[in-house]
This record gives C-alpha cells, structure tokens and sequence, in this order.
C-alpha cells in the first residue's frame, strides 16, 4: 500500500541551522491500516507528512504508493489522491466559495481527468453532496449557498475532512487536525473521522498528540523521536495497552523520557 | 430640450456593454484570482489596434477581427502569467513590464501599411464593422437601437459564459487559488496554471473589448486605453456597491454588468452638467478612491461617535456625583 523506504530529509545542510529532521526512516502501511503517530516536539512527524504529500522530495531514499513510485512527482499531481488536513481548520477550505462550491472542487479534482478542465458537477452529484453534508450531523445541508467563511472552525474542519474522502483517497494523511478545535467538536470530528475512515477502508496516519486518542485510534501506534520510528505498535501487544505503559515504552525506544509538553498535559 | 435625452442614455449603455467586458476581466483577475493586472490598459489598445487592421486591411472581415484581437489578448495575459508564475516577477511589475511594451507594439501594430512603420492612430471610415452588417439586419426593427442591441448580445453573452465557467472544474480551481492559497497547493491544482488560464481569458475579454470600441467607434489611437483599468475597477466596485459583496457568482457578474452601465450614465450626466471632458480621469479616479475608502472612513466615524458617547456618558456620571 505505503512503502516508504529509507528516506532521509536535513533541512539547511552544511550550516549551523542543520536539522536533520527525517533520518533513513522506513515504514509500510497495508491496505486499511489505520496508524497514529505520536512523537516529542521536532521528531518528524510533520516531516514525514510533508515528504509523502509531496512538499518537498527527500534527499535519499523512495516513496510508493500503491505500487507507484512517487518520490519525485510533483505535490499537485500526487494529491490527486491523497487526503490531507491539517491542524489549522482554515487550511483546507476556500472561505469566499459556498458549500456546495467547495465539494464541488474537491469532487471534480479527485473524479476527473486532470485535463477535464470543463466537467461540471451534475444535479444528481449535488444530491449526493447534500446527503453526504447531512451525515456530519451539523445543519450544513441546509446552507450549501452560503460561503464556507461563516461557518465555525469545528464546521470548516468537518468539511474538509468530507472533501478529502467523498472520492476515497489512496491514503489520508491527518495532521492534528482536532487540536485547535474546542473539546467537544474535536470529539465530534474525532468520531467522524473514525466512521469515515471505517466505511470506505481509508489507510490513514494521523498525527496526535493525545496519548489516548493515540491508542484508541485505529489499529497501530508509531512513535516517533529525533527523525526516527522508535517504537510501533499493533494486534495484541498495543490491545490493553495503557498511557503510562506507551510514555515506559517509549522512553526505553528513545533512550531518554518524553519531553513534550502538550502529549504530558494531555496524560 | 430635457436634461437626460434617450439617446443619452442609449449612448451611455452601449458605452456601459462595452466597459462591461473590461470589467468582467478585472472580475477575473483582481476579484477572483486577487491579482492587480496593469497591462489592461496596454491590451485594451492592443485589441483595437488588431481589430482596426483586420477589418481594414487583412482578410478585412469584422468578425475574423474580433478573434484575432481576442487571440491576441489571449497571448498578452500569457505574457504577463509568465513573468509571474515562471519568472516569479511581482504581478503588479509583470503587468507594468507588459504595459510598458505593448506601447510599442501598438503603435506598430496601427502602423502597418504606413510608410513610417509606427503610427499613433488608425481611420476606419473605410472599413466595414459588425455594426454595419448588423445594421441592414436589425435596424428596420429596432432603429437607431440597433448597435446597442449587438452590444448587449456580447456583454450578455460573455457575462452568461463566464458565469457557466465559473461553475467548471477550472473555474473553480481559479477561484480556489484566489481564495485559499494553502488549500490550493495541498489539492491537485497546480496555482501556476490556473492563473496562467484566468489571466488569458480575462485578456481575451479585454482585447475583444478594445476591438469593439474601435468598431463602434471606426477609429483607433494610442491613448484610447488610457486609464482603462481605473475606470472598470470603478465599475467593478460600483457593481460590488450594489448587489453586495457576499453575493454569489451570478450576483457578482450582474453587478458587473450594472455597475459598468452605471459608471458610464454617471459620466454622461456629469458630462451634461458642463463638466469639461479633460476632467473624466479624474472624476473617475475619485470615484474609485471613494469607493474603496468608504467602508473604512465609515468605521472610522462610527468608532469616533462610540468614544463621543462613552466620554459623554463618563462626564454624566462625574456631574451626579
């Protein structure tokens, strides 16, 4: 499915600034695997997002996506099918375009051919959208004309999270995409994102920094620390598993403690 | 003699049709795709010049010249996306860089067939225009209406076409990429070329607009786009003023269309109250400069009047007590 092998990324070689913030890191995901990464602040998590969608092309090493080679196609070419949100839930959606304007793009850009610049989205793909927009629960489907900046970050985010999966993506990348949400909607999202990702069989890695959601989540934990996967996680050894069990854990795959702050409060 | 005669106002909309199809380009690309194009000026010109020579000299049919003009604004807006998206020059000195050339090229452009090389403007007494093939169709219906029915049939037409684009998967990826950069780059859009697509179509939209003015009007000079690109930002905030900014992409074109026809009205009854024609640029540059102020010399006041009222208020206490 995802075969990342052994990529490296150092970002400013050859000066004081040199971080190496990937380092010969290898992962494979099967079909479905849903994974949560949690890892200390600067171990490469978003990195490692960044070199799959495609933001830069790492220094060595391969990216295949189902059974493509990947590594060196350009970021708007391979996310035609990836999905990706991030933490700010403003990113992913275009505040002065409607509703039903936004899923429209997000439809046409993953259904059609890149070159199909004149298909437009059918009365019957409009239904769709509105039964879609229902299943978020929120009262959207009753405001599809009007433009996406009035609605609420916990909204904006639930939309986007549609808009990358009405087309089910090859893999869908989820970079704490609750974190800046209020309690409630970020559970509100969290739970969406499960009954998405659960009925159309999307693999996923999903950046956290909430140790429970961490093992709660999905079916596999990595951790990552200093550019590398310390530690990961899955079947009966991660069933069972408690916060104070993973910090033990981690501490032994890291050889040092974790030290970030927001994953420690949020024990 | 009445104040506003009909045939002022006929004027005036067949002016506003016209104005409205440089005002659906800068709907395009200052609105949509959040791009100052300076080369409208340059391209309006452009699009006259082509158009004049075409009708007069080459294959000398009216309409052939109005998609050559369109194909060369086309080109002009290709330029100028270029210097933007390839070369990564500010879009305010790409539009400049190709404003600044297109001079030259216009003049040589009205100047082929002259001995000199470069001319600064064209007669075309002796070509045939839409207007006249229109007017042995349409004018035993219509009368003296007649050009401005031509007219409205481009401006609807375009304004009706772009709405429908604007619906398409390319349409809405140059709205996107106006819109939300961040989105743009994580989708499958590449910014490059949707604002490449915006700015020849609203290039196109310019050229055409030059070709029908020289048409309409049987002449070309150098200056006839002089300024062009402030009077459409007038229509276009005019338009704006009026249907409201929230409004969607059909409300927004019909401002488009309004606001042009507006501009142009305003302009013969400032005209009629003797205002000496020299003064247009500048009564349309103030009427830009007010427009686009407005809203914030408006919150500007009401947040002087709440600090009023609060120090009254404070003052009222002071004296009870």
């Amino acid at each position: 499915m995802l075969k990342i092998d052994h990529i490296s990324k150092t970002f400013n070689p050859g000066t004081v600034n040199e971080k190496k913030a990937v380092q010969d890191l290898s992962l494979t995901l099967d079909s479905g695997d849903f994974a949560t990464i949690v890892g200390s602040n600067g171990a490469g998590k978003s990195t490692l997002f960044a070199a799959i969608a495609g933001s830069f092309i790492p220094d060595s090493g391969s990216i295949i996506l189902e059974g493509e080679d990947i590594t060196f196609t350009p970021e708007y070419k391979r996310s035609k099918s990836i999905g990706r949100l991030f933490q700010d839930p403003l990113r992913g959606t275009a505040p002065n375009m409607t509703i039903e304007e936004n899923l429209a793009l997000a439809y046409l850009r993953a259904s059609t051919h890149q070159r199909a610049f004149f298909s437009r989205v059918t009365r019957k793909e409009k239904d769709k959208f509105r039964q879609q927009l229902a299943l978020l629960d929120m009262g959207l489907e009753d405001r599809m004309s009007q433009p996406v900046g009035l609605l609420s970050g916990g909204q904006r985010q639930a939309l986007t999270l549609l808009m990358a999966t009405m087309v089910t993506p090859k893999i869908l990348l989820l970079d704490e995409h609750t974190a800046a949400l209020d309690p409630g909607t970020a559970q509100k999202v969290l739970d969406l994102t499960r009954k998405i990702v659960a009925e159309h069989h999307i693999t996923c890695l999903m950046v956290t920094h909430n140790m429970h959601q961490a093992l709660e989540m999905g079916n596999r934990t990595l951790m990552m620390d200093r550019g590398k996967i310390v530690l990961d996680l899955k079947g009966p050894e991660r069933d069972g598993l408690t916060v104070d069990d993973l910090l033990q854990k981690f501490a032994q795959g890291a050889g040092r403690e974790m030290n970030n702050d927001r994953i420690l409060l949020s024990k | 003699m009445s104040f506003f005669t009909l045939s002022m106002l006929q004027t005036a909309l067949e002016q506003g049709c016209i104005l409205s199809l440089v005002t659906l380009a800068l709907y395009i690309s200052f609105t949509t795709l959040n791009l100052c194009d300076l080369a409208t000026d340059g391209t309006f010109t452009l699009g006259c010049a082509v158009s004049a020579q075409m009708a007069l000299t080459f294959l000398g049919h009216p309409f052939l010249a109005l998609l050559a003009a369109m194909a060369i604004g086309c080109l002009s807006g290709f330029i100028n996306a270029t210097l933007q998206t390839k070369l990564k020059v500010e879009s305010i000195l790409a539009g400049i860089i190709v404003n600044t050339g297109l001079y030259t090229i216009n003049l040589w452009v009205m100047g082929l067939g002259t001995s000199g090389g470069f001319s600064s403007n064209v007669n075309m007494n002796k070509a045939i225009t839409i207007f006249d093939l229109a007017k042995d169709v349409l004018q035993p219906m219509l009368g003296s209406w007649y050009k401005l029915a031509v007219l409205a049939v481009f401006a609807l037409g375009a304004a009706l076409l772009i709405k429908l684009f604007m619906g398409t998967r390319l349409g809405l990826s140059i709205r996107a990429t106006g819109d939300n950069a961040d989105m743009v780059r994580a989708s499958s859009i590449n910014p490059g070329f949707t604002i490449t697509a915006g700015l020849c179509l609203a290039n196109a939209l310019t050229g055409l607009a030059g070709a029908l003015q020289s048409q309409y009007q049987k002449s070309c000079d150098i200056n006839i786009g002089t300024g062009m690109v402030t009077i459409a930002l007038a229509s276009l905030i005019i338009g704006q003023t009026l249907v409201g900014r929230r409004g969607g992409v059909g409300r927004r074109i019909a401002g488009v269309l309004l606001g042009s026809c507006l501009y142009r009205i305003i302009i013969a009854v400032a005209l009629r109250l003797n205002m000496n024609a020299n003064c247009l640029k500048l009564v349309s540059a103030i009427i830009v400069a007010i427009a686009i102020a407005s809203p914030t010399v408006r919150s500007a006041i009401a947040l002087q009047r709440q600090k009023a009222a609060a120090r009254a208020a404070k003052k009222g206490e002071e004296t009870h007590a």
